[in-house]
């Protein structure tokens, strides 16, 4: 192997200033600022266009029940969290979260002209574009762009997928996907990769197989961006395999494939790995037909995975460092349509997970169902102000730059 | 130095088609370039055969009712329309394997691949099979005739149409859709005109429509026939007049030229070359064949720095492998996973600014992939690889899992060999492989006659456009020395698992 490997070591594997604190001086304490470095956000993408109002129930509001005869869920059902709304009853853990003050609800969220289609709206929240651009890489990406630059190994993105999703691809630098770091680990194994990128040490001192003479191609530009992306994926996957075996989470969890993907990243928090960007997806929620059931199948789903993550985040005193945020790229129409679902429609809830909310429970107040546009919601936050407040004040991040427009920063961290 | 005819000659065929075709091998090392470059334009300027793959059952619920498509249609059961909707995804898959066949088997090499440059271009999504095949044909068919008549074409088409909303472009209502990507997508690019230039042509622009069967409709009634004033010109335009104002900006044809020439010559653009270049196109009318032949015909062209520097797109790749080694795929679904995972599954461009190529083809997990694909094909290995969805394609329905492409099923012989240790024919659970058995005998007949302690340079040369790196010994350590044809086949296949193999 001619890449170095040389340990990372960060503030993280510490206890956090909190937990020096005797519990009832800390009841009185604003959530304790841990240091950074050693903070960590999950983006978890609800993929095919989650119901938002399925999911925060505004169990006052006659329009609601009007538009949805069939679909509203009645209040008696309901995961009550105030007087005016309450969860998805599937959503009963994150209820707890809630009581924890360790939920944050942020309503209306969106962007201006808002598209329908799932490909473009999700190129959209990936990108962190506006609707009117189209943008090669993506905000998360472009995060790495900025921090990472001659960074030792490219995990400070890491998704947890076969397939490195837009928001991870960076102009210079690509997160990298793994579904399970010991099947990633077995891959790159392979001996004949590893030779090839162990003789490729100088690309034009060493005999071709073309034979000398045969090639006038150039040397160096691609085939040493490949032979990069080649190494870093290797020594990528030792890292992280090895990192997965420091501190492996012994939490049970769901045997689910997010409940599955959650415990790779719980333990992957837990070792001492340079990852500060952990990105899922569970889906589809494209709710076009039978939308109760489905909906039901997939928040269970989400909700049961949730409570085992950050019962084991706070068993080891990470969940005052770990944000999760979901997203997904529209919400649907106020009305319920003719096939027991809802269509594409446009602002959508976001939930934030985390022991260090500064603002908890709902943020901003319930969508307004009496100022629809042409029978959708308007959004009131951009959900560029969400991703600014995390690179920002999370991940101490310049979000000007990454993503270029000047951003109102929100208080929920 | 100077290059060899073979070296040029396949740097001809990697750029202006999907590479050497097995039968052409022995061809490569005597012929000059200019008598490929002939070869290419004689095949590709013969009558275009289109592509039909359109199912009976759906023509027969929709033509037979007189008219194409409108899933919408008010008379048609719901279980009907989901047929339907269904059908015409099944259709557009046939429609990728079909165009895809065409690319690896057709001589016309110059024509398909302009129109895959055209293809992302002219990007489109829509899940109507008859309007997705109407665009492929106008784009085949023109690929290679005047930008100008084939920018028109497109822009009237009931994919484009759809697509970018222009139904719904009225003269009280317009919609900017199709006429702010008219201008930053398909002509001059962004930064080369104003807001109020997009609103002004929006107007131009209204009334333009599809009918059911997919063919253009000028509704004068929703047309804005007032006075626009688009790129400092100002009279009662309509759309074709606004297309002949974006044909006038010497800017079209730079940004077009530019484009091009990133995709056949360089990902970084000589700006002296395009300048030339765009200037010719712009003088000549915006005829692609003549801007085709000044690229083909410069020097600069064979210079070495424009050699085996380009990343091969996911299709290049597939394709150049099926035509460099002859392959019968049992599960031909199954290149269409593999178009998922590598990131360019034909007709579901990422978004309308088409797949952005060059570096952005490769990542971590799309580079280890590509590096398997060879031995994969060759002894039939099994992956695991999942895509991600797409919920435009699956109408909330989730098709993980439910294997589908590419699984279950016993294979035919894949041709033995000792790599990947031949894991039999039969995948697991859950995983995947690609049943292709390889015809080796039109390869193996260009290596008649070389010397064993010449062969790997020989096969190198063939199948590397860019020295590889790696040294004869680890090479030989992973080829099976036996007989002659098991030491060609897998030399072979070693060198296209190599990130040189991923270049062009």
């Amino acid at each position: 192997m001619v890449i170095k490997r040389r340990e990372f070591f960060q503030a993280g594997s510490l206890a956090t200033a909190s937990l020096l604190l005797p519990r009832f001086l800390k009841a009185f304490e604003r959530p304790a600022i841990v240091p950074q470095g050693n903070k960590v956000v999950v983006v978890l993408q609800l993929s095919g266009g989650n119901d938002g109002l399925n999911t925060v129930i505004p169990v006052r509001n006659d329009i609601y029940y009007r538009a949805r005869p069939r679909l509203g869920i009645d209040k008696t059902h309901a995961a009550m969290i105030t007087d005016e709304a309450g969860l998805h009853p599937a959503l009963s853990g994150l209820k707890g979260l809630y009581d924890d003050g360790s939920l944050g609800i942020l309503n209306s969220v969106g962007y201006p002209n808002p598209d329908r289609s799932h490909f473009r709206s999700m190129d959209i929240w990936q990108t962190a574009s506006d609707s009117r651009e189209y943008l090669q890489t993506g905000w998360l990406g472009r995060y790495l762009d900025a921090q990472c630059s001659g960074c030792d190994h490219p995990t400070q993105a890491l998704e947890i997928d076969d397939v490195v999703s837009m928001a991870l691809k960076g102009d210079k630098i690509r997160g990298m996907a793994l579904k399970d770091p010991r099947r990633l680990y077995q891959i790159s194994n392979d001996r004949y990769f590893r030779d090839i990128l162990a003789g490729h040490s100088s690309p034009a001192g060493k005999p071709a197989a073309g034979g000398s003479g045969v090639h006038g191609g150039n040397e160096g530009g691609a085939v040493d961006y490949l032979y990069k992306t080649m190494a870093e994926t290797l020594s990528g996957a030792d890292y992280i395999f090895e990192q997965s075996k420091l501190r492996p989470s012994a939490a049970s969890y769901p045997n689910t494939e997010i409940g599955k993907n959650l415990h790779t990243i719980a333990s992957l928090i837990f070792s001492d790995i340079n990852t500060r960007v952990y990105y899922l997806s569970l889906g589809s929620f494209d709710t076009h037909v039978n939308q109760a059931a489905q909906q039901q199948r997939l928040f269970t789903e989400m909700n049961d995975a949730l409570v085992s993550f950050v019962a084991d985040l706070k068993a080891n005193h990470r969940f005052d460092d770990t944000l999760l945020l979901t997203f997904s790229e529209f919400g649907r129409r106020v009305g319920q349509n003719a096939s027991g679902g809802t269509d594409h429609g446009t602002a959508n809830t976001m939930f934030l997970v985390s022991g260090g909310l500064r603002q908890k429970g709902l943020i901003n107040g319930l969508p307004d169902l009496n100022d629809l546009s042409e029978g959708d919601l308007k959004y009131q936050v951009d959900f560029k102000d969400v991703y600014a407040t995390v690179l920002n004040k999370w991940l101490g991040a310049n979000d000007k730059s990454i993503l270029g427009r000047e951003s109102s920063h929100l208080g929920f961290i | 130095m100077d290059l060899s005819n073979q070296l040029k000659n396949q740097h001809l065929l990697w750029r202006a088609g999907f590479g050497p075709m097995a039968e052409d091998l022995g061809a490569l090392a005597s012929g000059s370039p200019k008598s490929f470059v002939n070869a290419l334009w004689k095949a590709s300027d013969k009558p275009v055969n289109s592509i039909d793959v359109a199912d009976n059952m759906l023509k027969g619920l929709v033509m037979g009712a007189g008219e194409i498509a409108s899933m919408q249609r008010k008379d048609l059961s719901p279980d009907e329309k989901k047929q339907l909707r269904k059908q015409s995804q099944q259709d557009i898959k046939s429609l990728n394997l079909a165009w895809l066949g065409e690319m690896v088997n057709s001589d016309a090499q110059l024509r398909e691949k302009m129109a895959l440059f055209w293809h992302g271009h002219f990007a489109s999504r829509n899940l109507n099979i008859f309007y997705q095949q109407l665009l492929l044909d106008t784009i085949r068919q023109g690929a290679l005739g005047n930008f100008g008549d084939l920018l028109r074409a497109v822009s009237k088409s009931a994919a484009m149409i759809n697509f970018l909303n222009n139904n719904q472009n009225r003269k009280d209502h317009p919609n900017e859709n199709f006429a702010r990507e008219v201008m930053e997508l398909f002509t001059m690019g962004r930064g080369n005109y104003t807001e109020r230039d997009v609103k002004e042509s929006a107007r131009a622009f209204t009334g333009w429509g599809a009918g059911l069967n997919g063919e253009f409709q000028f509704r004068r009634g929703q047309h804005d026939d007032g006075q626009k004033t688009v790129l400092g010109k100002t009279g009662n335009f309509d759309g074709d007049a606004v297309l002949d104002i974006l044909l006038q900006q010497r800017q079209t044809a730079l940004y077009i030229t530019r484009k091009l020439y990133r995709y056949l010559v360089n990902d970084e653009a000589d700006e002296t070359h395009v300048e030339w270049l765009a200037g010719r196109f712009y003088r000549g009318n915006y005829d692609i064949k003549g801007l085709l032949q000044d690229i083909f015909g410069s020097d600069w062209f064979y210079e070495p720095r424009n050699i085996g520097s380009r990343i091969k797109s996911p299709v290049d790749l597939l394709v150049g492998i099926r035509r460099l080694l002859p392959m019968k795929i049992a599960n031909e679904d199954v290149l269409l996973l593999i178009q998922r995972l590598l990131g360019q599954l034909l007709f579901y461009p990422p978004n309308v600014a088409g797949w952005p190529g060059g570096a952005s083809w490769i990542d971590s997990s799309s580079l280890m992939f590509r590096l398997r694909i060879p031995e994969l094909i060759y002894a039939s290995g099994e992956f695991h690889q999942q895509p991600k969805d797409d919920d435009d394609q699956m109408m909330g329905m989730k098709d993980r899992g439910q294997g589908g492409e590419g699984q279950n099923a016993a294979g035919e012989n894949a041709g033995g060999g000792k790599i990947g240790g031949g894991k039999g024919f039969r995948a697991q659970a859950g995983a995947q492989m690609i049943r292709a058995t390889i015809d080796w005998s039109p390869y193996l007949k260009r290596f008649e006659g070389i010397p064993r302690e010449q062969l790997m340079a020989a096969i190198g040369a063939t199948v590397l456009q860019t020295p590889a790196g790696i040294s004869g010994d680890i090479l030989t350590k992973y080829t099976d020395s036996g007989s002659r044809e098991d030491f060609i086949r897998t030399a072979t296949i070693r060198l296209m698992s190599t990130p040189e193999y991923q270049l062009c």
